[in-house]
Parts: C-alpha cells; sequence; structure tokens
C-alpha cells in the first residue's frame, strides 16, 4: 500500500508539473519521471513485461523523439508567455470553456469512482503468475492480425513522418 | 490493506484528468502532445489494472497495441509540428487558424 502511494504521488504530481512548466524540456523530463513511477505501479500488478516495455519504449524512445525535437526547434520560450500568464478562466473565449470543461471532468470521474467503491470492495484475486509466455503465445495466436496490422501502422507512421519534415526540394 | 482495484482506478481518474487539463489549457503543441501521452498512459494503468483484475492477460496486450499506436501517433504528431514551426515559426496553435471556419 506504501508502495501504491508512493509511486501514484509521484506520477500525479510529475504530470502536474509537466503541464506547469513553461519550458518544454522540463517537462519533457518530468514526464520520463512520471511514466517510471508508472513503471513501478505495474510491477505492483504483477505486470513486469508492460514495466519494462514502459521504461524501453515509453522512456527510452517516444520522449527521447519528444527531446529531440525540442531541442531541434529551439524555441522553448515563444510568445506564448503572456497568454499563459492569464489565469485559464480569464482566458478569451473558447480556452475557458476548456478549463471550465477539464475541471467538469475531473468532478465526473472523482465522483463516479468514489460511488463506485461504495457497493463494490474490490480487491485483486491471487495472482496466477502472468508471464511473458502467457502474452506472446496469445500475441502470435488470438492477436496475431492486430499484430501483423501494427507493422502496417509502424511503415506508415515512418513514412508519413518521413515526407511530412522533409524539407521542401530545392525547385529548379 | 492492499490497493484495490478502485484505487487504481482512482489514480487512473486523476491522471487523465490532468492530462486532458494540459490539453485544454496549454498554448503550446509540444506540451499539448506531452498531455496526449499523459492521458494514454492514464488508460493504459486502468487496462492493466483490469486486466489483473479478471485474471487474464489480455490488458497487457492491449496495453501493448496502444503503445505502438502512441509510437505512431508521436512519431507523425512531431513532424507535423516541425512543419508547422518552419512556416510561422511558433509553436502557439493559436497562430494557425488557415482551416478554422
Amino acid at each position: 500500500m506504501t508502495l501504491f502511494y508512493l509511486f501514484g504521488a509521484v506520477a500525479v504530481v510529475a504530470s502536474l508539473l509537466v503541464i506547469a512548466q513553461r519550458n518544454p524540456i522540463y517537462s519533457v523530463l518530468l514526464l520520463i519521471a512520471s511514466f517510471g513511477a508508472l513503471s513501478g505501479l505495474y510491477v505492483l500488478l504483477d505486470a513486469p513485461f508492460v514495466a519494462v516495455t514502459q521504461i524501453i519504449v515509453y522512456a527510452g524512445a517516444i520522449m527521447v523523439l519528444f527531446l529531440f525535437v525540442v531541442m531541434l526547434l529551439n524555441a522553448p520560450h515563444e510568445e506564448t508567455e503572456h497568454d499563459e500568464k492569464i489565469h485559464p478562466l480569464r482566458r478569451p473565449g473558447p480556452m475557458r470553456f476548456g478549463a471550465a470543461l477539464a475541471a467538469v471532468l475531473v468532478v465526473e470521474l472523482v465522483w463516479a469512482l468514489t460511488r463506485a467503491g461504495g457497493s463494490e470492495p474490490s480487491a485483486f484475486p491471487v495472482a496466477e503468475f502472468q508471464t511473458v509466455r502467457m502474452i506472446g503465445k496469445s500475441l502470435f495466436t488470438d492477436y496475431a492480425f492486430p499484430f501483423e496490422v501494427t507493422s502496417l501502422l509502424i511503415i506508415v507512421a515512418m513514412v508519413g513522418a518521413v515526407v511530412l519534415a522533409r524539407r521542401e526540394a530545392v525547385k529548379d | 490493506m492492499s490497493p484495490t482495484l478502485n484505487d487504481y482506478l482512482l489514480l487512473s481518474a486523476i491522471l487523465f484528468a490532468i492530462g486532458t487539463a494540459g490539453v485544454f489549457v496549454r498554448r503550446n503543441l509540444i506540451t499539448i502532445l506531452l498531455s496526449i501521452e499523459i492521458m494514454l498512459n492514464a488508460v493504459n494503468l486502468s487496462f492493466v489494472a483490469f486486466g489483473r483484475s479478471l485474471g487474464t492477460a489480455d490488458g497487457q496486450i492491449i496495453v501493448f497495441f496502444v503503445m505502438t499506436v502512441a509510437a505512431a501517433e508521436a512519431a507523425v504528431g512531431l513532424a507535423i509540428v516541425i512543419g508547422l514551426f518552419r512556416h510561422r515559426e511558433s509553436l502557439n496553435p493559436d497562430t494557425f487558424r488557415s482551416l478554422k471556419w
């Protein structure tokens, strides 16, 4: 229980700081901390495969991509500055609406989940150990087609990213 | 007393709400993409918690697929951000209103 609270608190605080930071580089680094805490939670949930994948794929690959783009663009402080100093509820138009919607979402989710907790105290069943073997087996039998489609998705995303980010060829 | 399914779902809800607030409140394209990653991870946490609660590995497999989609989304999204930055020298989404109205 203490570990759950520790990891949960780290994840929540780091995520809050991610959206509170002005400098995107700090945001990315804090998000890596948040992902580390989440992978600790996955270990607590007897999902070591997901925990390791979280570190390798998310913290290792995706966040490095973000960091690379932040440093490539080299624009940590742009003109959003003065706009973001205003309190979200006092900004013009749709932004105020969006901030109010986010607050409503928090209230709704907390309300729904605290009500759900009253009826059914759902402790986890005793773990039958879920090995990587189990995941691999069903990934290549039951989920073989989605798995193959995933590779197609990655190819398309890769080609699309290259085409979008490519510098326009000099016209002759 | 060990944490129950509801504790994990509550944590997941809090993280998802933080991500939503980030998308709505921040005016920086990179931070908005990071907020989307927070939301995806919140959903991943509830998938794993549900799978653990039902005693199957299916939740973890879906998390695997979500991660691949997140990787693809990050690659394409960041490429679009680079393209936009080249055109307007700005990361503020309010700068890009050509497709609005």
